[in-house]
């Protein structure tokens, strides 16, 4: 009976505030657009019985997905947000391994507080984090005001609403999601299996691309996964920091929802969005299952 | 014996510079006298002063802190029932489905996040406010805290618990007097992320907001989206140093803390 409650608690709020939302999101997306409260048709009417079932079903269709095919913006929007994912996800990961590890090499009673540097940030509020950079990324900016001191620019350059800026904001604000899965993985590296690569002939860059990278792999899978999944549904940066080329689907449902209340498109962006993460989620959660099991 | 090379600490000074420089920029120039925030025009407190004469950034900031302590409090504890649930509840029907809800939302893109809670608010009829704003926060930060506990609690030696029962604890008491207490730090770190990660959110908070109540990020959203202003400067500089002096207080406390029942486990262990 304890047992029940523990798991029904729990389970029931699950269910009600993430499961059932889900279903009707997806049901509002076989619906059609409506000037009414709310804004679709049709409703369902659960005291009209079977029958109002039934009709309520078969209004139901597919309109909305043809008119997201028919529609270029949204085809440009999706490819455009998994570019730019994968593109700022090489580029967190080029900037992030050498800190990681840099951080799992210092002394051991150096790591808490490097670790703890890294954390930091990620408690800050990650609108003020993308905040900062369009102080510093403005034509009238730091950087550019420092470029121009240093005489390497006679004019400003055009950072900030460009896809630049957008790149650098995603790799300042997801750096700590990348560095934490490799620098624990690179931590629990034995030394030795390095020393022993260098006796057997390796040089020291042989040695880390032949032992260090591959020791460090499930790091390396689970930091881009955790950098990618969000990033192509990312509002607040392609708003703040992307100009008007800078399409991203998260912007864009943003918009249809709140800027044109349509609804079942909203809905419809919404559900091929999420089809489109569900293969890097399960990826995700197979290599977190197998970090566990490798440990437990 | 590991090398700590030239290399690696060229990439930890530059790391950390590009981690705290655009904050520490935005910290100096919260104290500008200029309105332009580009040019340095002397100190000034100027803009702390004219934040606390602003009525509706003060009021979003109360209606942002009552969110985030009944959120994080009520996502601690169903958290913490849910990590039990994972670890501890072993096969049932439906385990799947359970997990897959704690780790989904996780990654989830908090657009679909926001739109699929505020269908539903909008389909029971529920009126948009401070409550639809808490059980959305309630139910994305309940499955960090069951992440961060059911980490500490694989590592619970269970036959602490078990000698409990057999001197006579029921398993209420159990759970009260012995497990409780070694999970606490994971508890209080549980708490503290999800009371952080409801300060924070804007896109959900957006969503399941209505117009009686508006929070701190979405008041921030609007104001930067017409650019950068040395009041939201001011405004973030007070949010980073109350972060920064919370972490540091909160890492202080839970090392303390880990240490002190790493000892009592082993004392106990060898008693």
């Amino acid at each position: 009976m304890r047992r029940f409650a523990l798991i029904a608690v729990p389970y029931a709020w699950l269910l009600a505030l993430f499961l059932v939302p889900f279903l009707i999101v997806f049901k509002i997306s076989l619906s059609d657009t409506a000037i009414a409260i709310p804004p679709y048709t049709p409703t369902l009417d659960i005291s009209g019985g079977w029958a109002a079932i039934k009709g309520f079903l078969s209004e139901l269709d597919f309109e909305n997905f043809v008119w997201l095919t028919e529609d270029d913006l949204y085809w440009k929007a999706y490819l455009s947000s998994v570019r730019i994912a994968l593109i700022s996800t090489i580029l967190t990961l080029l900037v992030g391994y050498p800190i990681a590890y840099a951080m799992a090499r210092a002394a051991p009673e150096w790591r808490p507080t490097l670790l703890m540097l890294v954390i930091l940030p990620f408690w800050t509020s990650f609108l003020i984090r993308v905040y900062a950079w369009m102080g510093i990324l403005s034509n009238e900016g730091l950087l550019n005001a420092f470029l121009l001191w240093t005489g390497l620019i006679s004019e400003p350059l055009t950072i900030l609403n460009t896809n630049a800026a957008v790149y650098i904001g995603i790799v300042y604000t997801y750096l700590p999601f990348m560095i934490l899965p490799i620098y624990s993985a690179l931590e629990k590296m034995d030394d030795s299996l390095l020393e022993a690569a260098e006796d057997l002939g390796c040089s020291r860059m042989e040695a880390f691309w032949l032992v260090t990278i591959p020791l460090s792999k499930q790091g390396i899978i689970a930091g881009c996964f955790l950098v990618f999944i969000p990033v192509v549904g990312e509002f607040v940066i392609p708003s703040l920091l992307g100009g008007s080329g800078t399409l991203m689907i998260g912007k864009v449902l943003f918009e249809e929802f709140f800027n044109n209340r349509d609804w079942p498109v909203a809905s419809a962006v919404a559900v091929i969005l999420l089809l489109i993460l569900i293969i890097p989620i399960i990826l995700f959660q197979r290599n977190e299952q197998k970090a566990r099991e490798a440990e437990g | 014996m590991k090398r700590f090379s030239a290399f690696n600490a060229v990439s930890l000074t530059l790391g950390f510079a590009f981690l705290y420089l655009p904050m520490l920029i935005l910290v100096i120039y919260s104290f500008n006298s200029s309105k332009l925030v580009t040019v340095w025009a002397g100190f000034s407190t100027r803009w702390y002063g004219e934040l606390l004469q602003n009525e509706a950034f003060l009021d979003a900031a109360w209606v942002t802190i009552r969110v985030a302590v009944v959120s994080s409090t009520i996502a601690t504890v169903l958290g913490t029932m849910a990590a039990l649930v994972l670890v501890r509840a072993g096969r049932f029907a439906g385990r799947t489905l359970f997990s897959g809800m704690i780790y989904a939302p996780l990654v989830m893109p908090e657009v679909i996040t926001g739109l699929s809670l505020l269908l539903l608010f909008i389909g029971i009829g529920l009126d948009r406010g401070v409550l639809t704003i808490i059980l959305a926060h309630t139910t994305f930060s309940m499955c960090y805290v069951s992440v961060v506990v059911s980490s500490r609690l694989v590592s619970f030696d269970r036959s602490l618990e078990e000698a409990a029962l057999d001197l006579g604890c029921t398993p209420f008491q159990a759970f009260r007097l012995v497990t409780l207490p070694i999970i606490a730090p994971a508890v209080i770190s549980g708490w503290l992320l999800a009371f952080t990660l409801s300060l924070d959110d804007l896109v959900i908070a957006s969503f399941t907001a209505g117009p009686s109540a508006t929070t701190l990020p979405i008041k921030i959203f609007s104001a930067v989206r017409l650019g950068v202003s040395p009041e939201i400067n001011a405004l973030s500089t007070i949010m980073i140093g109350i972060v920064t002096v919370g972490v540091i207080t909160a890492s202080l406390i839970s090392k303390r803390a880990t240490l002190r029942q790493q000892a009592e486990e082993q004392a106990a262990i060898r008693a």
